[in-house]
Protein backbone atom coordinates (compact mmCIF):
# COMPACT_ATOMS: atom_id res chain seq x y z
CA UNK A 1 0.00 0.00 0.00
CA UNK A 2 1.67 3.15 -0.98
CA UNK A 3 1.28 6.50 1.09
CA UNK A 4 -1.62 8.84 -0.46
CA UNK A 5 -1.79 12.39 1.57
CA UNK A 6 -5.44 13.46 1.57
CA UNK A 7 -4.62 17.27 0.95
CA UNK A 8 -3.28 16.68 -2.65
CA UNK A 9 -4.85 16.17 -6.22
CA UNK A 10 -3.45 13.43 -8.69
CA UNK A 11 -3.18 12.92 -12.24
CA UNK A 12 -3.57 9.83 -13.52
CA UNK A 13 -0.32 9.81 -14.77
CA UNK A 14 1.15 9.89 -11.22
CA UNK A 15 2.21 13.31 -10.44
CA UNK A 16 0.73 14.96 -7.27
CA UNK A 17 -0.33 18.74 -7.29
CA UNK A 18 -0.76 21.48 -4.09
CA UNK A 19 -2.26 24.64 -4.21
CA UNK A 20 -0.48 27.03 -2.19
CA UNK A 21 -1.37 29.53 -0.34
CA UNK A 22 -0.20 32.09 -2.97
CA UNK A 23 -1.99 30.10 -6.03
CA UNK A 24 0.81 28.73 -7.49
CA UNK A 25 0.44 24.98 -7.95
CA UNK A 26 3.64 22.84 -6.62
CA UNK A 27 4.50 19.48 -8.63
CA UNK A 28 5.54 15.84 -8.00
CA UNK A 29 5.20 12.75 -8.69
CA UNK A 30 3.48 10.22 -6.02
CA UNK A 31 5.00 7.29 -3.89
CA UNK A 32 3.33 4.55 -6.22
CA UNK A 33 5.30 6.37 -9.02
CA UNK A 34 9.14 6.39 -7.38
CA UNK A 35 8.26 2.53 -6.05
CA UNK A 36 7.35 1.80 -9.46
CA UNK A 37 10.62 3.97 -10.90
CA UNK A 38 13.22 2.21 -8.63
CA UNK A 39 16.57 4.36 -7.46
CA UNK A 40 16.17 7.45 -9.78
CA UNK A 41 19.41 8.34 -11.09
CA UNK A 42 18.28 11.65 -13.19
CA UNK A 43 15.74 14.35 -13.55
CA UNK A 44 15.36 16.76 -16.54
CA UNK A 45 14.42 19.76 -15.33
CA UNK A 46 11.76 22.30 -17.76
CA UNK A 47 12.83 25.78 -18.28
CA UNK A 48 11.78 28.22 -15.83
CA UNK A 49 9.25 30.78 -17.92
CA UNK A 50 8.12 27.68 -20.13
CA UNK A 51 4.43 27.40 -20.59
CA UNK A 52 2.71 24.03 -20.50
CA UNK A 53 -0.81 23.10 -20.83
CA UNK A 54 -2.14 20.28 -18.78
CA UNK A 55 -1.55 16.71 -19.76
CA UNK A 56 2.18 17.91 -21.91
CA UNK A 57 5.72 16.62 -20.77
CA UNK A 58 7.59 19.12 -18.93
CA UNK A 59 10.45 17.01 -17.72
CA UNK A 60 12.18 13.21 -17.44
CA UNK A 61 12.64 11.02 -14.44
CA UNK A 62 15.04 8.42 -14.91
CA UNK A 63 15.92 5.72 -12.87
CA UNK A 64 17.84 2.58 -13.17
CA UNK A 65 14.47 0.96 -14.44
CA UNK A 66 14.04 3.28 -17.15
CA UNK A 67 13.10 6.69 -18.41
CA UNK A 68 9.55 8.20 -17.44
CA UNK A 69 7.92 11.47 -18.80
CA UNK A 70 6.28 13.93 -16.52
CA UNK A 71 3.37 15.55 -16.99
CA UNK A 72 2.37 18.98 -16.38
CA UNK A 73 -1.15 18.43 -14.08
CA UNK A 74 -2.35 21.49 -14.63
CA UNK A 75 -1.97 24.39 -17.58
CA UNK A 76 0.32 26.85 -16.43
CA UNK A 77 3.86 28.72 -16.43
CA UNK A 78 6.91 27.49 -14.83
CA UNK A 79 8.06 30.01 -12.19
CA UNK A 80 10.92 27.40 -10.20
CA UNK A 81 12.17 24.10 -10.62
CA UNK A 82 13.73 21.79 -7.77
CA UNK A 83 17.81 22.59 -8.88
CA UNK A 84 18.27 20.64 -5.98
CA UNK A 85 17.21 17.11 -7.64
CA UNK A 86 20.47 17.46 -9.51
CA UNK A 87 23.02 16.55 -6.70
CA UNK A 88 20.32 14.28 -5.09
CA UNK A 89 17.78 12.78 -7.60
CA UNK A 90 17.32 10.00 -4.39
CA UNK A 91 15.22 12.06 -2.54
CA UNK A 92 12.27 11.31 -4.96
CA UNK A 93 12.45 7.94 -3.85
CA UNK A 94 12.78 8.66 -0.22
CA UNK A 95 10.80 11.52 0.20
CA UNK A 96 7.91 11.80 -2.51
CA UNK A 97 6.06 14.06 -1.36
CA UNK A 98 8.32 16.44 0.34
CA UNK A 99 10.25 16.70 -2.91
CA UNK A 100 8.88 18.67 -5.59
CA UNK A 101 10.03 18.73 -8.88
CA UNK A 102 8.68 22.06 -10.43
CA UNK A 103 6.32 25.30 -9.82
CA UNK A 104 3.87 26.49 -11.87
CA UNK A 105 1.52 29.46 -12.12
CA UNK A 106 -1.81 28.03 -13.06
CA UNK A 107 -3.80 29.29 -16.14
CA UNK A 108 -7.34 27.95 -14.84
CA UNK A 109 -7.25 27.27 -11.44
CA UNK A 110 -10.44 25.13 -12.17
CA UNK A 111 -8.21 22.46 -13.72
CA UNK A 112 -7.57 21.54 -10.49
CA UNK A 113 -11.22 20.20 -9.55
CA UNK A 114 -10.63 18.19 -12.72
CA UNK A 115 -7.59 16.31 -10.87
CA UNK A 116 -7.88 12.89 -8.74
CA UNK A 117 -8.59 13.28 -5.32
CA UNK A 118 -6.47 11.08 -2.95
CA UNK A 119 -9.62 8.23 -2.34
CA UNK A 120 -10.27 8.56 -6.62
CA UNK A 121 -6.09 8.18 -7.40
CA UNK A 122 -6.30 5.28 -4.66
CA UNK A 123 -8.63 3.78 -6.80
CA UNK A 124 -7.22 4.31 -9.92
CA UNK A 125 -4.06 2.49 -9.14
CA UNK A 126 -5.86 -0.37 -8.07
CA UNK A 127 -5.49 0.00 -3.93
CA UNK B 1 3.83 -17.54 -9.98
CA UNK B 2 7.45 -18.55 -11.40
CA UNK B 3 9.55 -21.00 -10.10
CA UNK B 4 11.02 -20.14 -6.54
CA UNK B 5 14.26 -20.85 -4.35
CA UNK B 6 14.16 -21.64 -0.71
CA UNK B 7 14.58 -18.39 0.11
CA UNK B 8 11.45 -17.19 -1.79
CA UNK B 9 9.45 -16.16 1.82
CA UNK B 10 12.65 -14.80 3.25
CA UNK B 11 13.03 -12.49 0.55
CA UNK B 12 9.02 -10.75 1.42
CA UNK B 13 9.76 -10.94 4.90
CA UNK B 14 13.05 -8.61 4.08
CA UNK B 15 10.82 -6.25 2.08
CA UNK B 16 12.04 -7.62 -1.69
CA UNK B 17 10.31 -6.30 -4.51
CA UNK B 18 10.32 -9.92 -6.75
CA UNK B 19 10.31 -9.56 -10.29
CA UNK B 20 10.03 -12.33 -12.63
CA UNK B 21 13.52 -13.73 -14.23
CA UNK B 22 13.82 -16.13 -16.68
CA UNK B 23 11.15 -17.89 -14.96
CA UNK B 24 11.83 -17.79 -11.38
CA UNK B 25 10.21 -15.08 -9.07
CA UNK B 26 13.72 -13.60 -7.58
CA UNK B 27 14.53 -10.49 -5.89
CA UNK B 28 15.13 -7.23 -7.74
CA UNK B 29 16.16 -5.04 -4.56
CA UNK B 30 15.41 -4.99 -0.63
CA UNK B 31 15.22 -1.34 -0.92
CA UNK B 32 17.78 0.11 -3.12
CA UNK B 33 19.60 -1.28 -5.79
CA UNK B 34 21.85 1.73 -5.89
CA UNK B 35 22.37 1.42 -1.89
CA UNK B 36 23.17 -2.16 -2.16
CA UNK B 37 25.78 -2.20 -5.09
CA UNK B 38 27.56 0.29 -2.92
CA UNK B 39 27.22 -2.07 0.38
CA UNK B 40 29.01 -4.79 -1.82
CA UNK B 41 32.38 -2.78 -3.42
CA UNK B 42 32.58 -1.18 0.81
CA UNK B 43 32.12 -3.72 2.88
CA UNK B 44 29.72 -7.10 1.20
CA UNK B 45 26.00 -8.29 0.07
CA UNK B 46 24.76 -12.04 -0.23
CA UNK B 47 22.83 -12.18 -3.38
CA UNK B 48 20.09 -15.72 -3.57
CA UNK B 49 21.62 -17.36 -6.72
CA UNK B 50 19.87 -20.53 -5.95
CA UNK B 51 17.99 -20.04 -9.28
CA UNK B 52 21.40 -21.36 -11.16
CA UNK B 53 21.89 -24.66 -12.52
CA UNK B 54 24.36 -26.69 -10.99
CA UNK B 55 25.59 -29.59 -13.31
CA UNK B 56 28.30 -32.31 -11.44
CA UNK B 57 30.17 -34.04 -14.25
CA UNK B 58 31.80 -37.63 -13.31
CA UNK B 59 33.47 -40.98 -14.89
CA UNK B 60 36.58 -41.96 -17.05
CA UNK B 61 36.07 -39.50 -19.42
CA UNK B 62 35.20 -36.93 -17.86
CA UNK B 63 37.63 -34.92 -18.51
CA UNK B 64 38.37 -35.71 -22.49
CA UNK B 65 34.70 -34.83 -23.04
CA UNK B 66 34.82 -31.89 -21.21
CA UNK B 67 37.65 -30.90 -23.64
CA UNK B 68 35.74 -31.46 -26.45
CA UNK B 69 32.32 -30.05 -24.92
CA UNK B 70 34.03 -26.21 -23.97
CA UNK B 71 36.56 -23.41 -25.16
CA UNK B 72 38.33 -23.21 -22.68
CA UNK B 73 40.32 -26.44 -21.78
CA UNK B 74 40.00 -27.96 -18.20
CA UNK B 75 42.85 -29.71 -18.35
CA UNK B 76 44.63 -26.49 -17.32
CA UNK B 77 42.89 -27.46 -13.68
CA UNK B 78 46.36 -29.02 -12.84
CA UNK B 79 44.21 -30.00 -9.58
CA UNK B 80 41.24 -30.45 -7.58
CA UNK B 81 40.27 -26.97 -6.15
CA UNK B 82 40.95 -25.07 -9.97
CA UNK B 83 38.26 -23.72 -11.52
CA UNK B 84 38.04 -21.43 -14.81
CA UNK B 85 35.48 -19.80 -17.14
CA UNK B 86 34.39 -21.35 -20.08
CA UNK B 87 32.13 -20.79 -22.80
CA UNK B 88 30.36 -24.00 -24.41
CA UNK B 89 30.31 -23.45 -28.37
CA UNK B 90 28.34 -24.87 -31.01
CA UNK B 91 29.56 -26.29 -34.31
CA UNK B 92 29.61 -22.51 -35.79
CA UNK B 93 31.52 -21.41 -32.64
CA UNK B 94 28.39 -19.74 -31.86
CA UNK B 95 28.11 -19.66 -27.39
CA UNK B 96 25.04 -21.99 -26.13
CA UNK B 97 26.20 -21.02 -22.43
CA UNK B 98 29.21 -19.35 -20.72
CA UNK B 99 30.22 -21.47 -17.12
CA UNK B 100 32.36 -21.39 -14.33
CA UNK B 101 34.03 -25.32 -14.26
CA UNK B 102 35.51 -26.75 -10.53
CA UNK B 103 37.93 -29.43 -10.82
CA UNK B 104 36.76 -32.08 -7.86
CA UNK B 105 37.69 -34.99 -6.38
CA UNK B 106 35.27 -37.48 -8.54
CA UNK B 107 34.60 -35.11 -11.29
CA UNK B 108 33.83 -31.68 -12.50
CA UNK B 109 30.94 -29.31 -11.19
CA UNK B 110 29.66 -26.69 -13.46
CA UNK B 111 27.85 -24.16 -12.96
CA UNK B 112 25.37 -22.91 -15.89
CA UNK B 113 23.10 -20.12 -16.31
CA UNK B 114 19.21 -20.25 -15.03
CA UNK B 115 17.36 -19.15 -18.33
CA UNK B 116 19.82 -21.71 -20.40
CA UNK B 117 18.81 -24.77 -17.87
CA UNK B 118 16.62 -26.78 -20.31
CA UNK B 119 19.03 -25.80 -23.48
CA UNK B 120 22.25 -26.77 -21.77
CA UNK B 121 21.00 -30.37 -20.51
CA UNK B 122 19.74 -31.25 -23.70
CA UNK B 123 23.25 -30.87 -25.26
CA UNK B 124 24.66 -32.39 -23.12
CA UNK B 125 23.11 -35.53 -23.35
CA UNK B 126 23.16 -34.91 -27.04
CA UNK B 127 27.22 -34.70 -27.16
CA UNK B 128 27.15 -37.28 -24.89
CA UNK B 129 28.00 -39.91 -27.72
CA UNK B 130 29.81 -43.34 -26.32
CA UNK B 131 31.90 -41.03 -24.04
CA UNK B 132 32.08 -42.94 -20.33
CA UNK B 133 30.67 -40.05 -18.50
CA UNK B 134 27.56 -39.22 -16.62
CA UNK B 135 25.96 -35.96 -16.24
CA UNK B 136 24.11 -35.46 -12.62
CA UNK B 137 22.06 -31.95 -12.48
CA UNK B 138 21.40 -31.09 -8.51
CA UNK B 139 18.60 -29.52 -8.34
CA UNK B 140 18.33 -30.03 -4.55
CA UNK B 141 21.31 -27.67 -4.18
CA UNK B 142 21.11 -24.12 -3.11
CA UNK B 143 23.78 -21.21 -4.06
CA UNK B 144 24.39 -18.16 -2.14
CA UNK B 145 26.76 -15.58 -3.36
CA UNK B 146 28.67 -13.33 -0.74
CA UNK B 147 30.30 -10.71 -2.49
CA UNK B 148 32.78 -7.70 -1.31
CA UNK B 149 35.89 -7.00 0.36
CA UNK B 150 34.56 -8.23 3.63
CA UNK B 151 33.11 -10.93 2.71
CA UNK B 152 34.99 -13.94 3.34
CA UNK B 153 36.33 -12.14 6.94
CA UNK B 154 32.29 -12.20 7.80
CA UNK B 155 31.39 -15.42 6.30
CA UNK B 156 34.13 -17.14 7.81
CA UNK B 157 33.12 -16.02 11.46
CA UNK B 158 30.08 -17.32 11.32
CA UNK B 159 31.21 -21.33 10.07
CA UNK B 160 32.86 -24.11 12.03
CA UNK B 161 36.62 -23.98 12.11
CA UNK B 162 37.20 -26.42 9.39
CA UNK B 163 34.94 -24.35 7.00
CA UNK B 164 36.53 -21.20 8.08
CA UNK B 165 40.01 -22.87 7.64
CA UNK B 166 39.21 -23.50 3.71
CA UNK B 167 37.66 -19.86 3.22
CA UNK B 168 41.09 -18.58 4.59
CA UNK B 169 42.97 -20.83 2.09
CA UNK B 170 40.97 -20.39 -0.57
CA UNK B 171 43.00 -18.71 -3.46
CA UNK B 172 40.93 -16.58 -6.32
CA UNK B 173 38.80 -19.04 -8.50
CA UNK B 174 39.14 -22.07 -6.38
CA UNK B 175 36.32 -24.17 -5.22
CA UNK B 176 36.80 -26.94 -2.52
CA UNK B 177 34.09 -28.94 -0.68
CA UNK B 178 33.87 -29.41 3.17
CA UNK B 179 31.69 -31.88 3.91
CA UNK B 180 28.18 -31.49 2.07
CA UNK B 181 29.03 -27.97 1.61
CA UNK B 182 31.36 -26.78 -1.51
CA UNK B 183 33.38 -23.05 -0.88
CA UNK B 184 34.43 -20.97 -3.86
CA UNK B 185 36.27 -18.19 -4.42
CA UNK B 186 34.88 -17.18 -7.21
CA UNK B 187 31.93 -14.32 -8.08
CA UNK B 188 30.49 -12.25 -10.44
CA UNK B 189 30.67 -8.71 -9.26
CA UNK B 190 34.65 -8.02 -9.38
CA UNK B 191 34.89 -8.12 -6.27
CA UNK B 192 36.72 -10.38 -3.43
CA UNK B 193 34.28 -13.10 -1.89
CA UNK B 194 32.66 -16.52 -1.84
CA UNK B 195 29.91 -18.44 -3.72
CA UNK B 196 28.33 -21.05 -1.71
CA UNK B 197 26.43 -24.36 -3.07
CA UNK B 198 25.13 -26.34 -0.54
CA UNK B 199 21.55 -28.59 0.67
CA UNK B 200 18.55 -26.29 0.00
CA UNK B 201 17.21 -27.36 2.97
CA UNK B 202 20.02 -25.49 4.62
CA UNK B 203 19.63 -22.40 2.72
CA UNK B 204 17.21 -20.40 4.83
CA UNK B 205 19.04 -20.88 8.53
CA UNK B 206 22.27 -19.84 6.59
CA UNK B 207 20.76 -16.82 5.21
CA UNK B 208 18.91 -16.20 8.27
CA UNK B 209 22.77 -16.10 9.89
CA UNK B 210 24.05 -14.24 7.15
CA UNK B 211 21.80 -11.48 7.51
CA UNK B 212 21.67 -11.52 11.38
CA UNK B 213 25.53 -10.72 10.84
CA UNK B 214 24.55 -7.41 9.45
CA UNK B 215 25.10 -8.74 5.50
CA UNK B 216 22.80 -6.74 3.39
CA UNK B 217 20.43 -8.82 1.66
CA UNK B 218 21.35 -7.59 -2.19
CA UNK B 219 18.98 -8.22 -5.34
CA UNK B 220 19.37 -9.08 -9.26
CA UNK B 221 19.56 -4.95 -10.03
CA UNK B 222 22.21 -4.97 -7.78
CA UNK B 223 23.85 -7.80 -9.22
CA UNK B 224 23.22 -6.68 -12.82
CA UNK B 225 24.99 -3.43 -11.97
CA UNK B 226 28.02 -4.56 -9.98
CA UNK B 227 28.82 -6.99 -12.99
CA UNK B 228 28.54 -4.67 -15.56
CA UNK B 229 31.31 -2.18 -14.37
CA UNK B 230 33.10 -5.39 -13.74
CA UNK B 231 32.79 -5.99 -17.68
CA UNK B 232 31.52 -9.50 -17.18
CA UNK B 233 28.72 -10.50 -20.03
CA UNK B 234 25.54 -11.39 -18.96
CA UNK B 235 24.50 -14.32 -21.26
CA UNK B 236 20.84 -13.46 -23.13
CA UNK B 237 22.26 -10.22 -23.46
CA UNK B 238 26.25 -9.30 -24.46
CA UNK B 239 26.61 -13.71 -25.12
CA UNK B 240 23.97 -15.21 -27.07
CA UNK B 241 23.36 -18.05 -30.00
CA UNK B 242 24.11 -15.60 -33.14
CA UNK B 243 27.75 -14.36 -31.50
CA UNK B 244 31.05 -16.19 -31.00
CA UNK B 245 33.21 -15.22 -27.90
CA UNK B 246 35.49 -13.54 -30.71
CA UNK B 247 33.09 -10.62 -30.92
CA UNK B 248 31.96 -10.70 -27.26
CA UNK B 249 35.71 -9.67 -25.35
CA UNK B 250 35.93 -13.40 -24.38
CA UNK B 251 38.87 -14.42 -26.86
CA UNK B 252 41.13 -15.03 -23.49
CA UNK B 253 38.28 -17.68 -22.29
CA UNK B 254 39.01 -19.88 -26.01
CA UNK B 255 42.22 -22.16 -25.47
CA UNK B 256 43.85 -22.91 -28.91
CA UNK B 257 47.02 -24.74 -27.07
CA UNK B 258 46.95 -27.58 -27.90
CA UNK B 259 46.33 -27.65 -31.39
CA UNK B 260 45.11 -31.17 -31.42
CA UNK B 261 42.02 -30.31 -28.84
CA UNK B 262 39.53 -30.24 -31.76
CA UNK B 263 36.59 -28.55 -28.97
CA UNK B 264 32.83 -28.30 -30.66
CA UNK B 265 33.04 -24.62 -32.39
CA UNK B 266 36.99 -24.48 -33.27
CA UNK B 267 36.38 -24.66 -36.86
CA UNK B 268 33.95 -22.18 -36.74
CA UNK B 269 36.01 -19.93 -34.59
CA UNK B 270 38.49 -20.38 -37.36
CA UNK B 271 36.16 -19.37 -40.39
CA UNK B 272 35.52 -16.27 -38.54
CA UNK B 273 39.40 -15.66 -38.37
CA UNK B 274 40.08 -16.56 -41.68
CA UNK B 275 37.32 -14.35 -42.79
CA UNK B 276 38.09 -11.23 -40.69
CA UNK B 277 36.26 -10.84 -37.55
CA UNK B 278 34.51 -7.64 -37.94
CA UNK B 279 33.49 -6.77 -34.66
CA UNK B 280 34.58 -6.22 -30.91
CA UNK B 281 32.97 -5.99 -27.46
CA UNK B 282 33.61 -2.74 -26.02
CA UNK B 283 32.79 -0.75 -23.22
CA UNK B 284 30.90 3.04 -23.34
CA UNK B 285 30.83 5.82 -21.02
CA UNK B 286 28.28 8.42 -21.01
CA UNK B 287 29.65 11.46 -19.52
CA UNK B 288 26.73 13.54 -19.40
CA UNK B 289 23.28 13.01 -17.51
CA UNK B 290 21.12 10.00 -18.96
CA UNK B 291 21.14 6.10 -18.91
CA UNK B 292 22.80 3.79 -21.50
CA UNK B 293 20.42 0.60 -22.30
CA UNK B 294 20.59 -2.09 -24.34
CA UNK B 295 19.20 -2.26 -28.41
CA UNK B 296 20.58 1.46 -28.66
CA UNK B 297 22.00 2.28 -31.45
CA UNK B 298 25.74 3.05 -31.56
CA UNK B 299 27.12 5.47 -34.69
CA UNK B 300 30.89 5.51 -35.02
CA UNK B 301 31.91 8.42 -37.59
CA UNK B 302 33.10 7.30 -41.15
CA UNK B 303 33.06 3.53 -40.03
CA UNK B 304 29.73 2.51 -39.00
CA UNK B 305 27.24 1.39 -36.34
CA UNK B 306 26.75 -1.16 -33.59
CA UNK B 307 24.22 -1.94 -31.03
CA UNK B 308 24.58 -1.65 -26.91
CA UNK B 309 24.30 -5.17 -25.12
CA UNK B 310 23.82 -4.28 -22.07
CA UNK B 311 23.30 -0.74 -20.28
CA UNK B 312 22.78 1.19 -16.80
CA UNK B 313 23.81 3.66 -14.30
CA UNK B 314 27.19 2.87 -12.77
CA UNK B 315 26.80 3.73 -8.71
CA UNK B 316 30.20 4.09 -9.25
CA UNK B 317 31.57 5.86 -11.72
CA UNK B 318 28.16 8.19 -10.63
CA UNK B 319 27.91 7.87 -14.73
CA UNK B 320 26.28 5.33 -17.35
CA UNK B 321 27.91 2.80 -18.69
CA UNK B 322 27.08 0.39 -21.30
CA UNK B 323 29.12 -2.95 -23.27
CA UNK B 324 28.37 -2.35 -27.44
CA UNK B 325 29.28 -4.48 -29.83
CA UNK B 326 30.93 -2.31 -32.72
CA UNK B 327 32.96 -2.46 -36.08
CA UNK B 328 36.47 -3.11 -35.15
CA UNK B 329 38.07 -0.40 -36.41
CA UNK B 330 36.19 2.01 -33.44
CA UNK B 331 38.70 4.18 -31.49
CA UNK B 332 37.94 6.06 -28.95
CA UNK B 333 34.63 8.16 -29.24
CA UNK B 334 31.39 7.06 -30.44
CA UNK B 335 27.80 8.29 -30.60
CA UNK B 336 24.74 6.75 -28.86
CA UNK B 337 20.91 7.47 -29.69
CA UNK B 338 18.62 7.81 -26.97
CA UNK B 339 15.18 8.69 -27.71
CA UNK B 340 16.07 10.04 -30.52
CA UNK B 341 18.94 12.63 -29.88
CA UNK B 342 22.68 11.59 -30.23
CA UNK B 343 25.15 11.85 -27.10
CA UNK B 344 28.52 11.71 -27.84
CA UNK B 345 30.17 8.58 -25.93
CA UNK B 346 33.79 7.90 -24.52
CA UNK B 347 34.68 4.04 -26.25
CA UNK B 348 37.30 1.95 -23.47
CA UNK B 349 38.43 -1.29 -22.29
CA UNK B 350 35.20 -3.19 -21.18
CA UNK B 351 36.31 -3.33 -17.88
CA UNK B 352 35.12 -0.27 -16.04
CA UNK B 353 35.76 -0.96 -11.64
CA UNK B 354 37.63 -3.72 -10.04
CA UNK B 355 38.22 -4.59 -6.52
CA UNK B 356 36.61 -1.18 -5.90
CA UNK B 357 39.03 0.81 -8.25
CA UNK B 358 37.94 3.00 -10.96
CA UNK B 359 39.61 1.47 -13.95
CA UNK B 360 38.80 3.82 -16.83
Amino acid sequence: MSNIPADLRFAESHEWAKLEADGTVTVGISDHAQEALGDVVFVELAEVGKVFAAGEAAGVVESVKAASDIYAPVSGEVIAVNEALADSPESLNSDPYGSWIFKLKPSDKAELDKLLDAAGYQAAIGE
Amino acid sequence: MGLRTPLYDLHLALGAKMVDFGGWDMPLHYGSQVEEHHQVRRDCGVFDVSHMTVIDVHGAQATVWLQRLLANDVARLTETGKALYSTMLDEQGKVIDDMIAYRCEDGYRLVVNASTRDKDLAWLNACKGDFDVKIHERPELAILAIQGPEARAKVAELLSAPRAALIRELKPFEGRAEGDWFIARTGYTGEDGLEIIFPAVQAPAFFNDLVGAGIAPSGLGARDTLRLEAGMNLYGQDIDEAHTPLTSNLGWSVAWEPAGRDFIGRSGLLAEIEHGVEQKLVGLVLEERGVLRAHQVVRVAGIGEGEITSGSFSPTLSKSIALARVPMATADRAEVEIRGKWYPVRVVKPTFVRHGKILI
